[in-house]
Formats: structure tokens, C-alpha cells, sequence
């Protein structure tokens, strides 16, 4: 079978396995990507796809797609796949490879993406140094959203904002992320190649097998930063836009290695596996005791809670803890809870205040921009926020008089000198839990054990214990004598 | 039967993936790639092998931005090499 009439052609060059055999992005379409004819990221995606191939890597490669014109990476890449928020890829990379650090962890992103919206992210991966490998993709504008500026346009450059060209008095000058990359401890190698012709092609090919070769030895963070056409926003044909990349975008940008340690370079010892969930309390210090019961006290019944708290006071009033003891308490009756501190950057004597949502349901968002109860524990926080309260809601004010111009007719009001109530109990600064007292009365939500067990996980010093629980049942008693009893 | 007659290369392009941007006939070095004169089903113009000339040299298949456009062959030529062929996986 073997002999001399059997010349015959095998394929030297064909489609990558890493990518899918049919596109999943459309009805139709599924044979071709989405990117223009002669768009740059084609180029790149295929190089990427040949060194998963040569370096038998598909099954433990996850690829962290961007946002911009390459955002669709998942449906091309047969390899594991995330799509990242804008300029986030090297964050959630990150994680991705020190929770997995057997896999292959790619960060591909455009030069938005890397150099404007997600500088802070490349910078610190970078100096991080993570074992991670970044293919950036430099086409020298935001292409994806029409052709704005990116940080990487080039002086004189036109785009749709910076309709002049780009002028280094007003937009700056074009950011040399690879230079600025290579001047931190950590990276092991940082390559810009371009895609301006046959040699620079072939280069670039051979870089990214490079970076990614260096992640599967454990050595450290890579870059590639590729020079690629984008000749339908440039408004140039695809060869036109290749040769642009050599001839104009290379003065700019020089092509070369900008940093190589992977001679010197150790394999880095993988991060050591994160300790099961059950080993967390222990790693903290926190005693057994002290851990939530999960739904011991259960809320009785099946009531629906949806309760809204707003509390606000001076810095050292207690604020912060009212709201963590009431959070906690919900937490322990088996309740969504939410607990959002908000204060000024003053240490003391700044006002503060917090969010605190309790729910039977999931919570959508821990801002409490309508409370159903406002706390004020002050007259300026009450000023601040009483026109917040929901219609039909409660606010509980510290002091005997409710000034007259914050009261609302669709509104009920428990006024009472709180910090009085606290002196004669013992110490003025029990006031909050007096007005957590009221508040629990008036909600009737909170069973009394899920309350006690919060204030004894989050209260150490037994003297307040006990003082606290006694401000609780004052405040209790306060709330049925103004309303109850008497009936309002 | 001639091995001297046969070229070392052959190209194949699928004409459904072929966006016709003309990178492969600016990239390969002995000019053996033009671009149709029809349209595709697409509306495209696309690359076409003049037939004769390929080197199998490969550099049109990297200069091309689609994943499966363009195929490239090399001629298999001794009993060597066949049996390295039968035993690659996925040639
Ligand atoms: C948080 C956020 N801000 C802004 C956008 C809009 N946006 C989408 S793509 C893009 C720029 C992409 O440019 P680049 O990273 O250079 O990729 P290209 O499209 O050029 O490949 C912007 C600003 C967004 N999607 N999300
Ligand atoms: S607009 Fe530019 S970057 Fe985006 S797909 Fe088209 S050629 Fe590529
Ligand atoms: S393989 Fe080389 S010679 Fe053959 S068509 Fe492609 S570029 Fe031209
Ligand atoms: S480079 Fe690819 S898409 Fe462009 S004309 Fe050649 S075969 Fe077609």
C-alpha cells in the first residue's frame, strides 16, 4: 500500500480542534465568526486556537473573553470559557487560576478594555505576577462602539472623539502599556509582535505559544500584546490596514521582547487550595458558640418579611451596631438579611448611618432608599432622611419633642428621650439598643432568642450584655405603653 | 508517478467561510491565490487556487483571519512518511 504511486497530500495546515466545529452565535452564520473581513482578532483567535492545539492544553484551558469586538470568544473557543465585565478579564482570571490552579487560564482583551476601563486590573495581575497568560489585542481604538478614542490612539489619529486627530495637549499621549508592564518586578515576559505582514505573523504566532507555554511551566505572568488591524474602522481595505499596522502603528508602538525572564525564572509553587467552608470559623478564631444556628429560632409561621430600616446618628451613638444587632438577630431566624454601613470619613462625631433589610425572600439590593422604619437618633438625621420614609412607615425619634415641621400625616411618630432613658438605666449609650427595643416590639418579626443570641455573638463584654438586654426590654415595654396599652 | 511534476503543496478554501479580504493572495509568496470573479452565497468575492504553484509553504493559512477559510496541503511522497500519515490521529 505504501508504494511510490501512493504521492498523496496530508494536511499541513487546517482548522484548529480548540475551535468549534459549528459557530452556536446565530441560526445562520454558524460556519463563519462575527468579525469584519481582515479584522485582526481572527488572526489572533486562530494563533491562540493553534497553541491550545500544539500544546495539548484544550481540556484544562478556560478562556476569559472581554468586552468589545472579540467579546464572543465563548461561542468559538471549545475550551472552558467566561466573558468578563469590561476590563475585568485579569481580575476574574485571577481567581479562576488560583481556584483551579491545574488550568490553563487565558485573559484575551482589546486595547479598551486592557489600557482604559481595566488599567487597574492588568496592573495588578501584572505585578501580582499570576501565572496567567494575556493575549491584548492592540487595534488602537474602541472598534465595538463605532470608533471612539482609546488610550492607545495614535497622535493625529482621527476617531469619532477626536475628530481633529489626536492631540497629546488635550487627550494625552498613546499609553505604551507593555513598556509600562515591563517596568514591574513580576512579570516573566512581555512581547509586542503586530500582524503587519508575513514575517511579523509568524512572530506573533510564535509569542503566544510562548506565553502560554510559560503558564503550563508555572512561571509566572505573560503578555502579548499584538498589533492587529481593524480595516472597517480605520475605513481601510484589509490589506491597506495590515500594511498601516507596519508602517505607521509600529513607529508608535516598536515591536520587541520588553521583558524575558523565563530563563531564570522557578516554576511558582500552585496557591495552596483554599480551606474548605467548615474550616473558616476555626482559621478565624471564632468559637463554637458563636456560630449563627442557622434557622434556630425560626420566624413562627410562614409571614411574609419584607422589612426596610433606615438608622442614623452620630459616629459613637451606636448606629452601626443597632443595625449589625438587628441583622444578625434575622440572620439567626433563618432571614435574608442585608446590613450596609455608611458613614462619613470622620472617625468620630460624623454622622452615620446604615442600611439594614430583613427579608423572607431574596434581597435584591441592600440600598434602603425608602425605609419602612427610619431610626434618627438626632435631629439632623432626622432632617436628613424623614422625607424618605415610605407612606405608612415609622420613625423613631430621639427626643421628647418631634419638631413640628418633619411631621407627616401619613407617617407615625414614637418621639421619646432615649438617651435619658438610657442614663437612668445605667449609661447613656445604651440608647440604641432602648430604640432596637421599640423597634422590635413595633415589627413583631424577631423572636426574643434570636435577639439574644445576636447581642451575645456580637457583644463581648458581659457587664453590656446585661445592660443591653435590660435597654431592649425598656425599649419594648416603651413602644406597648405609647401604643398598645394605651391604644393609639 | 512523477514526484518531480507534482507540486509540494495544495490548497483547499471553503468558499462558505471565505470572507474575501484578500490577506492570503497579499501573503503567499509565489502569487498562486486570486480572488474569484462571482460572488459567494454571502455576497463575497473569494480566494481561489490558480491550481498550480503551491509550495505548501503554510503562510497564507496564518495571514487569513477565518478559523477553517483555508486549508493547506503537502504532498506525502515516500513510504516513510505515509506510514507516519496512517499513524497520526487526526490527519
Ligand atoms: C462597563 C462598560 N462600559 C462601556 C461599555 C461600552 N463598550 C463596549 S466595547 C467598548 C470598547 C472596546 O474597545 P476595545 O477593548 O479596544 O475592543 P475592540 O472592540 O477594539 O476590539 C466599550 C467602551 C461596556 N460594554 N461596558
Ligand atoms: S470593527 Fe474592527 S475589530 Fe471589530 S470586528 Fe470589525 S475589523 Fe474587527
Ligand atoms: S501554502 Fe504558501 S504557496 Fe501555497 S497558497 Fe499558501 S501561501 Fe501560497
Ligand atoms: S485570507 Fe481567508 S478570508 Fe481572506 S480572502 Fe483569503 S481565504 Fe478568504
Amino acid at each position: 500500500m505504501c508504494s511510490d504511486t501512493a504521492l498523496d497530500y496530508e494536511v499541513a495546515q487546517g482548522r484548529a480542534q480548540s475551535f468549534y466545529a459549528r459557530f452556536e452565535r446565530k441560526d445562520e452564520l454558524q460556519h463563519q465568526t462575527h468579525y469584519c473581513p481582515g479584522c485582526g482578532h481572527g488572526i489572533a483567535n486562530k494563533m491562540l486556537a493553534r497553541a491550545i492545539d500544539e500544546l495539548g492544553i484544550q481540556d484544562r484551558t478556560i478562556l476569559v473573553g472581554p468586552v468589545g469586538c472579540s467579546v464572543f470568544t465563548y461561542y468559538y473557543f471549545d475550551v472552558g470559557n467566561i466573558q468578563a465585565a469590561h476590563g475585568r478579564a485579569p481580575a476574574v482570571a485571577t481567581a479562576v487560576k488560583r481556584s483551579r490552579p491545574e488550568a490553563v487560564v487565558i485573559s484575551y482583551q482589546g486595547d479598551g478594555d486592557l489600557s482604559a476601563i481595566g488599567s487597574a486590573e492588568i496592573l495588578h495581575a501584572a505585578n501580582r505576577g499570576e501565572n496567567i497568560t494575556v493575549i491584548f489585542v492592540n487595534n488602537a481604538i474602541y472598534s465595538m462602539t463605532g470608533g471612539q478614542a482609546a488610550p492607545t490612539t495614535l497622535l493625529g489619529q482621527k476617531s469619532t472623539t477626536t475628530p481633529g486627530g489626536r492631540a497629546a495637549d488635550t487627550e494625552g499621549y498613546p499609553l505604551h502599556m507593555s513598556e509600562l508592564l515591563a517596568t514591574l518586578e513580576a512579570p516573566v515576559y512581555i512581547e509586542r509582535v503586530g500582524l503587519g505582514d508575513n514575517k511579523q505573523t509568524a512572530q506573533a504566532g510564535r509569542a503566544i505559544r510562548r506565553a502560554l507555554e510559560n503558564q503550563v511551566r508555572g512561571l509566572g505572568f505573560s503578555l502579548v500584546e499584538v498589533l492587529a488591524p481593524c480595516p472597517t474602522i480605520w475605513k481601510m481595505s484589509p490589506v491597506d490596514a495590515q500594511h498601516w499596522v507596519r508602517d505607521v502603528m509600529e513607529k508608535t508602538f516598536p515591536l520587541g521582547v520588553m521583558r524575558d525572564r523565563t530563563g531564570e525564572a522557578m516554576p511558582k509553587p500552585a496557591a495552596p487550595p483554599s480551606p474548605a467552608l467548615e474550616e473558616i470559623p476555626r482559621i478565624l478564631g471564632v468559637a463554637d458558640e458563636d456560630l449563627p444556628q442557622g434557622n434556630a429560632h425560626a420566624v413562627e409561621g410562614s409571614r411574609e418579611v419584607d422589612l426596610e430600616v433606615r438608622i442614623a446618628g452620630f459616629g459613637g451613638q451606636g448606629v452601626l451596631l443597632l443595625g449589625e444587632v438587628l441583622a444578625e438577630a434575622g440572620l439567626d431566624a433563618g432571614l435574608e438579611v442585608s446590613w450596609l454601613p455608611s458613614y462619613g470619613p470622620e472617625m468620630r462625631s460624623g454622622t452615620s448611618n446604615c442600611h439594614v433589610r430583613l427579608a423572607s425572600g431574596s434581597i435584591d439590593s441592600p440600598l434602603v432608599s425608602a425605609p419602612g422604619i427610619l431610626v434618627a437618633m438626632n435631629e439632623p438625621s432626622l432632617r436628613k432622611f424623614d422625607r424618605s420614609v415610605r407612606p405608612g412607615g415609622w420613625v423613631i425619634y430621639n427626643g421628647s419633642e418631634f419638631p413640628a415641621d418633619c411631621a407627616r400625616a401619613d407617617v407615625r411618630v414614637l418621639a421619646l428621650p432615649f438617651t435619658e432613658v438610657a442614663h437612668q438605666l445605667g449609661d447613656a449609650r445604651a440608647s440604641n439598643m432602648i430604640m432596637l427595643g421599640a423597634l422590635l416590639e413595633m415589627t413583631a418579626v424577631l423572636p426574643e432568642a434570636s435577639v439574644g443570641a445576636a447581642l451575645r455573638r456580637l457583644v463581648k463584654n458581659p457587664r453590656w450584655i446585661e445592660l443591653d438586654e435590660r435597654a431592649l426590654a425598656r425599649g419594648r415595654a416603651l413602644f406597648r405603653e405609647a401604643y398598645v396599652e394605651v391604644g393609639a | 508517478m512523477d514526484a518531480k511534476k507534482r507540486d509540494r503543496g495544495l490548497l483547499r478554501i471553503d468558499q462558505d467561510e471565505c470572507k474575501g479580504c484578500g490577506l492570503c493572495i497579499e501573503a503567499c509568496p509565489p502569487k498562486v491565490i486570486a480572488l474569484s470573479a462571482e460572488l459567494n452565497h454571502y455576497g463575497y468575492r473569494t480566494a481561489t487556487y490558480a491550481g498550480a504553484g503551491c509550495t505548501g509553504c503554510g503562510i497564507c493559512f496564518m495571514a487569513c483571519p477565518e478559523p477553517g477559510a483555508i486549508t493547506v496541503l503537502r504532498a506525502v511522497s515516500h513510504p516513510a512518511a505515509m506510514a507516519a500519515r496512517e499513524g497520526a490521529a487526526h490527519a
